[in-house]
């Protein structure tokens, strides 16, 4: 039988030495869920996201990705991230590779998939986020948007059920942040799962199918968008809508 | 009329002993390379060690490197040539490149454990530099750390520490003057064998001087070169 939700996150918690970012996080998400995940900065929003795919080892907790533990020690993580794709704030392409490659590298090195295949499949990508043209330059020659983009088309490569998204706008200047949230949109169309940190309130409202605020450690509230944004009852969440919106 | 005189006696030096600056020269040429493709090569293994997860392996490579790094060449090359033996390590000595092959390795063995030091602070510069994010999205992809480190970060250090590599094979022809204490027949031992058999003392040492600048200067041309391709391919196409 089916599991009702694909993540699972349970008690999850994560100090740096003294430092406790991370006391206790529950979260659970459905196949084709848009989680927006909002607070303040500081608040572990990050941290909680680069947990899911042990970027950040956590210190306690369970993460069950279809109800297997990936945190237990016989899981091999590397598995897991094939299967959890990530964007990240700062893009972080591959400057010695072309976009092409930047893109088919993961399917030719770990799904052993023969060139020419991995090839039409970085192509049909960049046609999806809008840049076949770009295929063979290096990515110092892109624009912030379009390498944000080129990073979402690699992490979709490897055909995930999950993507990740590490404040995928935040490093980008304002006319092009619009660029980068249509091709998070139109993957939240087509049903892609999708959990991300941002600081973008309009996207979260519109597209989100689940809005959770974090700040000290603990998801303060959750719920649908227009519950977590109109009729938010705690103080700390209504003094940073107050401030943010 | 004194400089005509000073050079002529310096060609005439040259031209009687050319045969045994040549082959010194020869000799301080793979003496040189055959350091830097070793010491590349174990330098690179330390650098791994000094950035590893393992606090054995850091701590090793950490000693070593500071060790090597705070002693006198001169002194480790002694060190090297009467410790063999006494570690019970007795080479034969025939005939090698018109030297004693038990100097030769001695020399050799030498400046490999000198230049590993260096190179593996150069290798470890050279992965450091590279951005923390460049790792982060390797692994995220699903790459395991030895297939990040040689698809993503090796290649991309690679344009830094080729530049350094080739600086470190300059010191190191300088550098390997010194093992003509233990009576490796390379550059500077054949110069003292000039002065003791000609009586001249500024002739040999100029001529040795010319040559060592001839093949510092052809190296640090060709590292140019090598840097200047490297930025090219580095630099965005379009």
């Amino acid at each position: 039988m089916e599991r009702e939700f694909i993540l699972e996150v349970k008690n999850l918690g994560k100090s740096f030495k003294d430092l406790e970012v991370l006391k206790s996080i529950d979260l659970n998400v459905k196949k084709g869920d848009v989680v927006a995940i909002i607070g303040p900065s500081g608040s572990g929003k990050s941290t909680m996201l680069r947990c899911l795919n042990r970027l950040e080892e956590p210190t306690k907790g369970e993460i069950l990705f279809h109800g297997e533990n990936i945190l237990d020690k016989k899981v091999d993580i590397n598995k897991i991230r094939m299967q959890i794709g990530m964007v990240f704030q700062q893009f972080n392409l591959f400057p010695h590779l072309t976009v092409r490659r930047n893109i088919t590298i993961a399917l030719t090195k770990l799904r052993n998939m023969p060139e020419a295949e991995a090839n039409a499949t970085a192509d049909r990508l960049l046609e999806m986020v809008g840049l076949a043209e770009k295929a063979d330059v290096y990515p110092a020659s892109l624009s912030g948007g379009q390498k944000q983009r080129i990073a979402i088309a690699r992490s979709l490569a490897m055909n995930p059920e999950i993507i990740l998204f590490d404040e995928p706008t935040s490093a980008l200047d304002p006319e092009m942040v619009g660029e980068v949230l249509q091709v998070m949109k139109d993957l939240a169309k087509a049903g892609m799962t999708m959990l991300v940190v941002t600081h973008e309130m309009g996207f979260a409202r519109e597209v989100a199918s689940k809005v959770i605020f974090l700040d000290g450690g603990y998801v303060l509230t959750e719920g649908a968008p227009e519950e977590v944004f109109e009729h938010a009852e705690h103080e700390r969440v209504k003094a940073f809508l107050a401030k943010v919106m | 009329m004194g400089i005509i005189n000073a050079l002529t006696s310096v060609v005439n030096v040259f031209a009687k002993y050319d045969d045994l600056f040549l082959h010194a020269l020869l000799m301080t040429v793979m003496l040189s390379l055959a350091t830097v493709l070793i010491s590349s090569v174990l330098g690179s293994l330390m650098a791994l060690m000094k950035i590893s997860g393992n606090p054995i392996l850091r701590g090793i490579a950490t000693a070593y490197v500071s060790f090597i790094r705070g002693t006198p060449l001169m002194v480790q090359i002694f060190m090297v040539f009467y410790g063999l033996p006494l570690l019970g390590i007795n080479l034969p000595t025939f005939e090698f490149m018109g030297s004693d092959f038990s100097r030769f390795f001695s020399g050799l063995l030498a400046l490999v454990i000198n230049s590993v030091a260096y190179v593996c602070e150069i290798v470890r510069g050279g992965i450091q530099s590279i951005d923390e994010g460049q790792m982060e999205a390797a692994r995220s992809l699903g790459f395991n750390k030895r297939q990040s480190m040689t698809f993503i970060i090796f290649p991309q250090a690679l344009k830094n520490i080729l530049p350094a590599l080739g600086n470190e094979f300059v010191s190191v022809i300088k550098e390997s003057s010194q093992v003509s204490i233990i009576g490796l027949a390379e550059l500077m031992y054949i110069t003292t064998t000039v002065r003791s058999i000609s009586f001249r003392s500024f002739e040999p040492l100029l001529i040795v001087s010319i040559l060592y600048f001839i093949l510092t200067s052809v190296c640090s041309l060709l590292i140019k070169k090598m840097e200047k391709k490297l930025s090219v391919s580095n630099r965005s196409s379009n």
